[in-house]
């Protein structure tokens, strides 16, 4: 019965997570994590108070934590919508229609594809005031690309599929073929390819506001991973800052891979 | 001879690449009402093209495809009339059914897509399905295709087609896939399907045996040509072509003596 | 040397399926010699690519094996591994469909060809397989260009020839040819099945022919013997179970394809109603009752087993014989 449940371990984490980003701010009023009105001594180690320490300016990590996946799962959430939305649109449209437009479309991609992901985040991070667009453009823009060509690669063995020709030859428009036959037969890749995606979001995101180009009113992981950067509480040897938001991030997104595996797991239902 | 239900004319395709090749070069071909006419040849002699043509699934280079000797118009509203018309069978019945729908579903699709009255639906799948000897319809409409025989399948894509009452089906080496019993079922239905809707069939076919079995006129593809073309009857009992010459000698030979049936 | 000899005594081949145990084959037992081709008939699922797979222990794990395969006297279904693996291929060969995913599409066929000669002959340099690879190509009939192509720049035809020269290759003692012409056009069908008989005779292979193609098992072989859900229904010389078949599902079969040019075929194609039983649900009693014209009650309720019915001709039917 273990070995049944184990791969439900992923989605269930996630789950975990998106119930704690929305009760965190219930059971943690806002005022708490202002960094001006913190109660606690700055940078104590763990203790019955403070379960996981203090940070620099006394605030708990543990509510740190707890409200900084909030912001993480938000821009990983909206960035990734953006992205696979954009991919999955583009790989139908140049995967099915095909064409000189696809080819066009193709190029674009392979483009894309290549565009490194960090440097650009900061060539935005200098052209717009830091916060939360550039984060999510930059994650958007590098992400839908590696999106738009997995899918493809699906709507095109839909497309070779001869059931494909024999509805066509029933009369069948690209809408009814869409609906009905290439986007279910997809559906399961593109889902796959999401988990994957919010994964990366969710890392770059706390990668750069770890390097200061985040939102800096917003309280996400990369913050309090910057905070203790920046304040020295890493030179003070305050482990109890880095620890906490470093596991919440690799445990969650071991938690979507995980569940990318599983839906790319289920059968397709088909024999040959 | 009155007008052919479906005909082809000076039919040319060409595909193109490094070494562009001639699929099809002028190929004239009738198929009369209510006719079952045998398609023969090779791989690579054409066959398919032919079929994908007539179908409006190609345009080709030259030549024209007529219907009720009217051109075939390949604007989007004339061709789905064109499709209510010509149905098609394909080749592979496993491939030719989407492993997630129902039978139910695939063979209310041609259905749904031209717009039938939703309230007679059931009963023309009912109907269907019943044709293609798929009783009792109950039993059939909510499986899906991989708990059907390869002959079942068959039986389903066929039926799918005939939802839509087509006045000629092109069946494209719809026995290739099927053990030799299930050949000869599927070639008593087609003959059926003629006697009683008046239906024109287009077989396409290797094996011969299958167009002496069901076919009243047989033509010889070869290499994107039409090598002959005539009665069954006359074509291979004298054939003139050495590509029909090729494919008869190829039939494997008669046997001693009629075997007793049971 | 003895001439060679295959023997299936009693096999019964069990698949372990997701919803039980599927029984393949039910107690098949056969002969095979050299000089004297047997062709095995039946439909799809009736058991004879399991028996091609079977003589090999080609079968997934978990699948059960009864009864003896004799191969020139030793029994593959326990025979050890290492003998297993010297036997496989250099003792008897499989002549596989000739589909594309039968070869490796990104090998060139020559060096295919040649791996079984660099398994099975130690000591033999790469360049000794390829040519003899390259010999075997030349004489199965492929022009001299083919070696070096790979899988999808041959036709249907030429790569059924490619995996007959494959299986050539190492000298086997056994040929078995599993639908050799299924994935082949009519005029090299023929061709396919004159090369198999014309080695198997010269090199004094036995040969076993498969083919759902009953007409072209009677162009070829010596004996046959036509299988029905797993079990072995009819078995005789060609000539005679061609001509007077005794069972009536091989009458039906002989009757669903017909001679080109008879008369008493035009505009009468004769099926069998009904379709081939699941394996894991077989009604009781002789397996072919639900679809046979001459079934009575006792069909119904007893199985029959394959009986001596005539000269070297053997039937497993309550109710053998021609028409009434």
């Amino acid at each position: 019965m273990i070995r049944r449940g184990l791969p439900l371990l992923g989605p269930a984490c996630v789950a975990g997570y998106l119930l704690t980003a929305v009760l965190a701010p219930l059971l943690i009023p806002a005022g708490r994590l202002d960094p001006v009105r913190a109660t606690g001594p700055p940078l104590t180690p763990p203790s019955y108070r403070f379960p996981l320490g203090t940070d620099s300016a006394g605030r708990s990590v543990l509510e740190l934590t707890l409200c900084g996946s909030r912001w993480s799962l938000l821009i990983g959430v909206t960035a990734t919508v953006l992205a696979v939305g954009l991919g999955a649109a583009i790989a139908l449209a140049s995967g099915h229609f095909g064409g000189p437009g696809g080819a066009v479309l193709d190029r674009v991609v392979e483009w894309f594809v290549i565009l490194p992901q960090l440097p650009f985040a900061v060539a935005l991070g200098g052209v717009l005031a830091p916060g939360a667009l550039p984060v999510l453009l930059a994650i958007a823009v590098t992400s839908w690309a590696g999106v738009a060509r997995v899918v493809r690669a699906a709507v095109l063995a839909v497309e070779a599929e001869p059931y494909l020709e024999r509805v066509r030859a029933l009369g069948a428009g690209h809408v009814h073929q869409l609906r009905h036959h290439v986007l279910p037969a997809v559906r399961p890749v593109v889902l796959a390819t999401a988990s994957l995606t919010l994964a990366n979001a969710v890392l770059t995101e706390t990668t750069l506001s770890f390097l200061g180009l985040g939102d800096p009113t917003r309280v996400s992981w990369g913050s309090v991973l910057h905070d203790a950067a920046v304040t020295g509480a890493v030179t003070a040897g305050a482990w109890w800052c880095l620890l906490p938001p470093g596991l919440a991030l690799i445990v969650l997104v071991l938690g979507f891979e995980a569940s990318a595996r599983l839906i790319g797991s289920i059968p397709d239902g088909r024999v040959r | 001879m009155t007008t052919p239900v479906l005909s082809a004319h000076d039919l040319t395709v060409r595909f193109g690449g490094q070494q562009p090749v001639d699929a099809l070069r002028d190929v004239t071909l009738e198929l009369g009402a209510g006719e079952i006419l045998a398609l023969v040849g090779g791989s690579g002699s054409g066959k398919t093209t032919l079929a994908r043509c007539l179908l409006g699934l190609l345009r080709p280079d030259a030549g024209e495809v007529r219907v009720d000797g009217r051109p075939l118009g390949y604007g989007a509203a004339r061709l789905r009339g064109h499709r209510r018309q010509v149905q098609l069978v394909p080749q592979d019945p496993a491939g030719s059914l989407n492993p997630r729908h129902p039978v139910a579903w695939a063979v209310a699709e041609g259905l749904n897509i031209h717009r039938f009255p939703r309230a007679g639906l059931p009963d023309r799948v009912a109907a269907a399905l019943a044709e293609v000897g798929l009783s009792p319809p109950g039993r059939f409409l909510p499986a899906r295709p991989r708990e059907l025989s390869i002959g079942q399948q068959q039986r389903v894509a066929l039926a799918a087609a005939l939802a839509l009452a087509p006045r000629v089906l092109v069946a494209d080496e719809p026995l290739s896939a099927l053990d030799p019993p299930a050949r000869a079922d599927t070639l008593a239905l087609l003959l059926r399907l003629r006697a009683i809707r008046a239906l024109s069939v287009l077989l396409i076919t290797h094996d011969l045996a299958a167009a002496w079995q069901a076919a009243d006129r047989l033509a010889v593809l070869h290499h994107g040509t039409l090598a002959e073309s005539g009665p069954v009857e006359s074509v291979l009992r004298s054939p003139r072509h050495p590509a029909t010459r090729a494919l008869l000698a190829a039939a494997t030979r008669p046997l001693p003596r009629r075997p007793q049936l049971p | 040397m003895t001439a060679a000899d295959l023997r299936l005594q009693d096999l019964s081949v069990t698949y372990r399926g997701a919803r039980g145990p599927v029984p393949a084959v039910r107690s098949v037992t056969l002969a095979i010699a050299a000089g004297a081709p047997v062709g095995l008939a039946g439909e799809s699922g009736s058991g004879k690519s399991t028996i091609a797979h079977a003589v090999l222990r080609l079968l997934p794990p978990g699948t059960e094996l009864t009864g003896q395969i004799l191969l020139d006297g030793e029994d593959v279904v326990t025979m050890g591994w290492g003998r297993l693996r010297a036997v496989r291929w250099a003792g008897a060969a499989i002549v596989f469909q000739g589909a594309l995913h039968a070869l490796n599409p990104i090998r060139r066929v020559v060096d295919q060809v040649a791996e079984p000669v660099l398994i099975h002959s130690a000591g033999t340099t790469h360049r000794q397989a390829r040519d003899r690879a390259a010999e075997m190509l030349s004489r199965v009939g492929l022009p001299a260009g083919t070696s070096a192509r790979y899988p999808h720049q041959l036709s249907g035809g030429q790569r059924q020839l490619a995996l007959i020269a494959m299986a050539m290759v190492c000298s086997p003692r056994f040929v078995i040819a599993d639908e050799p012409t299924s994935a082949v056009d009519t005029v090299t069908r023929a061709r396919v099945v004159r090369l198999l008989t014309a080695t198997a005779a010269e090199q004094d292979i036995g040969l076993l022919l498969i083919s759902h193609d009953l007409t072209l098992l009677t162009t070829a072989c010596t004996r046959l013997a036509v299988m029905y859900a797993g079990r072995v229904i009819e078995h005789g010389p060609t000539a005679d179970l061609a001509s007077a078949p005794r069972h009536p599902y091989t009458a039906a079969l002989l009757a669903a394809a017909p001679a080109v040019g008879d008369p008493a075929a035009r505009y009468r194609p004769r099926g069998l109603p009904g379709d081939p039983p699941d394996p894991t649900a077989l009604p009781p009693g002789c397996a072919f009752q639900p679809r046979c014209p001459r079934a009575t009650a006792a069909c119904a309720t007893t199985d029959v087993e394959l009986r001596a019915d005539g000269p070297a001709r053997r039937t497993a039917c309550l109710h053998p014989g021609p028409a009434t």
